[in-house]
């Protein structure tokens, strides 16, 4: 779409003549020129209110300032890591419950996915860290695995259910077994097309970890806010920002870019052809109506 | 159980603290997210990058950084505003650009075909837009478009940290007060409740009415 929109026609515009070329043209330089005169005026106004002076940016040469950011940065991580691992389990026992054969089953994983993906996480946390007293980081993961799990459970279950009609039905007719059915069949199939939507949603695992941030957990942006509120630095806030939002933007760039690759290499994979998997869904249980997809917190 | 009825006050303050925010914030993100789908549908190369880097930043930057980069740091451009605008101003922002994305999905699933024998009536671009794309690309953009409110409306959560009035922050004064944290807590989830599914409910008519028939 993006591409091809300047030589094509689109449903919006028809493929433009000369004049409308050059109009295009000048719209962009002084759209350019706007955005331009914008950044430079943020800049301005950065120097304007003394950001870059030496004494905001001293600290970051201290060698106790740096690890102290590096181990925000590695917790940060840690919690992202732990509460995938255990999401990823969590959302398979769940999605397992969901496509029980038994009733009670399928009734007790359903009420707990929908009710989880339904709390803000956030709720949830708080709610692990003040009314049952733990550390931190345990409500932090807690928190993090108990909603990404449950919307991590819709993934799957709606992948398994996207593999072709024919490919279970074969294999039933084999004579397998629904866990032969399930292990052998479905879940190879699934897992490969499920992987840019499963990709995705850990990205919404690892921006939500600077939640911890909320309940004094000492990831990144907790050693930021210590750096910022140091008087003897002239409170380098601006600063800090500019140096953390970067990295962490990055970090979730890349996953997000992962996602993005995987999906696209996938798509010219003939074993996944069968099966296309929605992103994670995100929102709540429809009254009525089946939950709709897009992208999520 | 009598956390709710002794308190029903701040219980309704935080309540609707929220329900203020989720739709500032809402109408927040419906408009700026809608100019950024349209930057990101234009012909114009440059508005096309400025509505990709939008989408790309906001979508990757995590809501804490960005409340805690708004809050915190605007006021150090001498720019001061209550904390509720700021909260506004973060969540709009943040969720424009998943409605962004949302409405321009939307806009691509007209078929070409359509805009094209819309032109070759005669239509010029306002009647093409109105008569026949933003129609069709409305109806398959109600179940995304509803489902990002919903997740606006959890979001919210976090300016209650921020020490803006609202829902899950009623749990630190009703904690002083020496109230029972769990029932506390159980208020707090059904308020939650209450707003996601009245949201969804909305949707749920809107999507009825004009939904596409699947």
């Amino acid at each position: 779409m993006t591409a091809a929109t300047a030589h094509d026609s689109t449903a919006l515009y028809d493929i433009p003549g000369p004049r409308t070329h050059r109009r295009h043209l000048i719209y962009g330089v002084v759209s350019t020129l706007l955005i331009l005169g914008i950044v430079g005026w943020l800049v301005y106004l950065l120097f304007d209110t003394d950001q870059f002076t030496a004494t905001k940016w001293t600290p970051f040469e201290y060698k106790g300032i740096q690890e102290l950011l590096l181990r925000g940065l590695g917790n940060t991580l840690k919690a992202f890591a732990i509460s995938a691992v255990l999401s990823l389990a969590l959302g398979t026992i769940l999605a397992v419950g969901r496509l029980s054969d038994h009733r009670p089953v399928r009734w007790i994983a359903t009420l707990l996915v929908e009710f989880f993906r339904a709390m803000p996480v956030l709720v949830m946390i708080f709610f692990v860290f003040v009314a049952l007293k733990v550390q931190p980081l345990p409500a932090l993961v807690t928190g993090l695995t108990l909603y990404n799990g449950s919307v991590l459970a819709e993934v799957f279950r709606s992948g398994i259910n996207a593999v072709e009609r024919g490919q279970h039905e074969a294999a039933y007719a084999l004579g397998m077994r629904k866990t032969q059915v399930m292990t052998h069949v479905l879940v190879p199939q699934a897992v490969r097309a499920m992987l840019p939507a499963i990709i995705s949603q850990l990205v919404v695992a690892l921006k939500d970890t600077s939640l911890g941030y909320l309940i004094t957990y000492e990831e990144f942006l907790h050693a930021g806010k210590l750096i910022a509120s140091n008087l003897d630095y002239d409170l380098p806030f601006i600063p800090v920002v500019l140096v953390i939002s970067p990295i962490y933007i990055g970090m979730c760039m890349l996953l997000s870019w992962f996602a993005t690759y995987v999906a696209r290499r996938q798509k010219r994979n003939p074993k996944t052809e069968a099966v296309d998997v929605a992103p994670a869904e995100p929102g709540t249980l429809l009254p009525g109506g089946a939950p709709p997809a897009g992208p999520n917190s | 159980m009598n956390v709710l009825t002794d308190n029903f006050s701040t219980y309704g303050e935080g309540f609707l603290g929220t329900v203020e925010l989720t739709v500032y914030a809402s109408l927040l993100a419906l408009a700026l997210g809608f100019l950024m789908a349209s930057f990101r549908v234009a012909p114009v190369g440059s508005f096309r990058a400025i509505g990709t880097a939008w989408v790309t930043v906001l979508r990757n930057t995590p809501l804490t950084l960005l409340f805690f980069a708004v809050l915190l740091g605007l006021p150090r451009f001498g720019l001061v505003l209550p904390f509720k605008v700021f909260a506004v101003l973060a969540l709009g922002c943040y969720t424009s650009a998943f409605i962004c994305e949302a409405l321009r999905s939307g806009i691509n699933t007209v078929p070409k075909g359509q805009g094209e024998a819309a032109r070759s009536l005669g239509m010029n671009f306002g009647q093409t837009l109105s008569n026949v794309v933003l129609p069709q690309a409305f109806r398959s953009v109600i179940p995304p478009v509803g489902s990002n409110l919903i997740a606006l409306a959890k979001n919210s959560a976090i300016a209650g940290a921020f020490s803006v009035t609202e829902l899950l922050g009623t749990y630190k004064t009703l904690n002083e007060l020496g109230y029972s944290i769990i029932w506390t807590f159980v208020w707090i989830a059904l308020g939650y409740l209450i707003i996601t599914l009245a949201i969804s409910a909305i949707f749920n008519i809107l999507e009825k009415r004009w939904g596409v028939a699947r």
